[in-house]
């Protein structure tokens, strides 16, 4: 049997891109074999580790569980595009302060997971960043190093916004 | 794993995915979020031919306010519901539900219409429409059928939707101003399946229960309504005595079989627990 292609047209960070994509392909692997953004990881490819994380016309979604085929006419941002953006910067710098990695492998995903927190969740407590970050998978740390390094950056937000910087 | 390979179409309007449905029969799975479909395809343990996905219909996207109650569009993700006032003040047990739905990242695309469809038993909103006694709309080539959750859910993973019906809505009776409702469920993390749930919808009359569903998610191959514990209440107020009555009702109702996550006994002992923890909570209320 030949297999279905699909022709799309999505927007991939800044770029317009148009192919046809296998429609049993996932968007990870789209991203990563068609297009070399190997920042996504490919981890339990069913939705419970969330090294796959990517956002979605702006909101976080499990790669692996969508197709690229479905992403079709939307706008898909992948750590790549977000760290160029420099919306993650201070994330990312607090994960290094904090050593919140040390493979990396989860990484892209978590910061996607912390950004949604910082955003939606500016007063959330310790306790409430380990259940927000309950779907990121990290094998490494233990969790105490990230949930310390999303913290500081809740902080920091906050103290900034009280003192008037702008950000 | 990968998916094995599968056609794909994005039917324009309800009448094309229908046509689709009873041309496919059960070669056909209709993908929404495919947030627990896509898991399953990845794993192997389901093979369609075909996906249709059904994400270009419109007017499966709405929650309206009706005569009847609140009309929830399969289409409306998870996300939708925790975010909506409408839904925070007239379905509060359905609201209350939602942030235990796996993660936030799940919730973005997962939709109300597929956890329906699937009927996992540890998912919520079964339990919460059992609870409710909510409304299933299901359309197919004969048209437009309703049917009550109590007559829906049949077996494991198993429906009233026949293979070539989809369904399009969920509603669900609006609480009134004497019912108090209490959602809680026990994971080993947040997000987890649960190992145990309750969807429990309370009426009460000058602190005494007049009326009590208690629907329990994860229990058995469906949810299940604990009508003895439910009988149990009524007519009494919710203290320290009438929790170990309805403890002991429980056992007629749940007959939960042994697994990887506990044995049969101590999912009892969960249920009896989360019984416990609403009617403590029903009591502060009161």
């Amino acid at each position: 049997m030949t297999e279905k292609r699909c022709d799309i047209s999505l927007r991939i960070n800044a770029e317009q891109v148009e192919r046809p994509v296998l429609v049993r392909q996932h968007l990870v692997d789209f991203l990563r074999e068609e297009l070399d953004l190997t920042g996504s990881h490919l981890g339990c490819e069913h939705g419970v580790c969330g090294a796959c994380q990517v956002m979605v016309d702006g909101k976080v979604v499990r790669g692996c569980l969508t197709l690229a085929v479905q992403c079709d006419g939307k706008h898909v941002e992948t750590i790549e595009g977000l760290s160029e953006s420099g919306v993650l910067a201070d994330l990312q710098a607090a994960f290094l302060n904090h050593n919140a990695l040390q493979c990396g492998f989860c990484s892209s995903g978590m910061l996607l997971t912390a950004l949604n927190i910082v955003q939606n969740h500016p007063d959330a407590t310790r306790d409430e960043i380990r259940d927000h970050i309950s779907g990121n998978y990290c094998r490494c740390t233990g969790y105490q190093a990230i949930v310390s390094a999303i913290e500081s950056v809740l902080v920091a937000r906050r103290t900034g916004e009280l003192a008037g910087v702008a950000r | 794993m990968k998916a094995p390979a599968f056609d794909y179409v994005k039917p324009k309007d309800l009448p094309e995915a229908l046509r689709l449905l009873q041309q496919y029969g059960a070669g056909a799975q209709v993908l929404a979020g495919g947030q627990s479909l896509m898991a399953i395809m990845n794993l192997g343990l389901a093979m369609p031919e075909i996906l249709v996905d059904i994400t270009g219909i419109d007017g499966l996207r709405d929650i309206q306010e009706t005569a009847h109650g609140i009309r929830v569009g399969a289409l409306v993700t998870h996300a939708t519901l925790e975010s909506s006032a409408l839904i925070a003040q007239k379905v509060p047990l359905l609201w209350q539900s939602v942030p235990h739905v796996a993660h936030m990242a799940i919730r973005n695309v997962g939709t109300i219409g597929g956890s329906m469809a699937l009927a996992d038993p540890a998912a919520e909103y079964p339990a919460v429409s059992l609870a409710l006694n909510a409304t299933i709309t299901l359309i197919g080539p004969d048209g437009q059928r309703d049917v009550a959750a109590q007559d829906y859910f049949l077996g494991l993973y198993e429906t009233a939707r026949k293979e070539d019906e989809l369904l399009v809505a969920v509603t669900f009776p609006k609480v009134s101003t004497d019912e108090v409702m209490i959602f809680d469920e026990l994971t080993r993390r947040r997000g987890d399946y649960a190992l145990c749930g309750l969807a429990a919808a309370f009426t009460v009359k000058s602190g005494v229960i007049s009326a009590a569903r208690l629907a329990y998610l994860s229990i058995g191959d469906t949810p299940v309504l604990a009508e003895a514990a439910g009988r149990s209440l009524v007519g009494n107020k919710p203290d320290q005595a009438l929790i170990e009555v309805a403890q002991n009702a429980l056992v007629n109702d749940l007959s939960p079989r042994g697994d990887l996550h506990g044995s049969a006994e101590g999912k009892l002992h969960w249920a009896k627990v989360l019984l416990a923890r609403s009617l403590r909570e029903l009591e502060k209320s009161a």
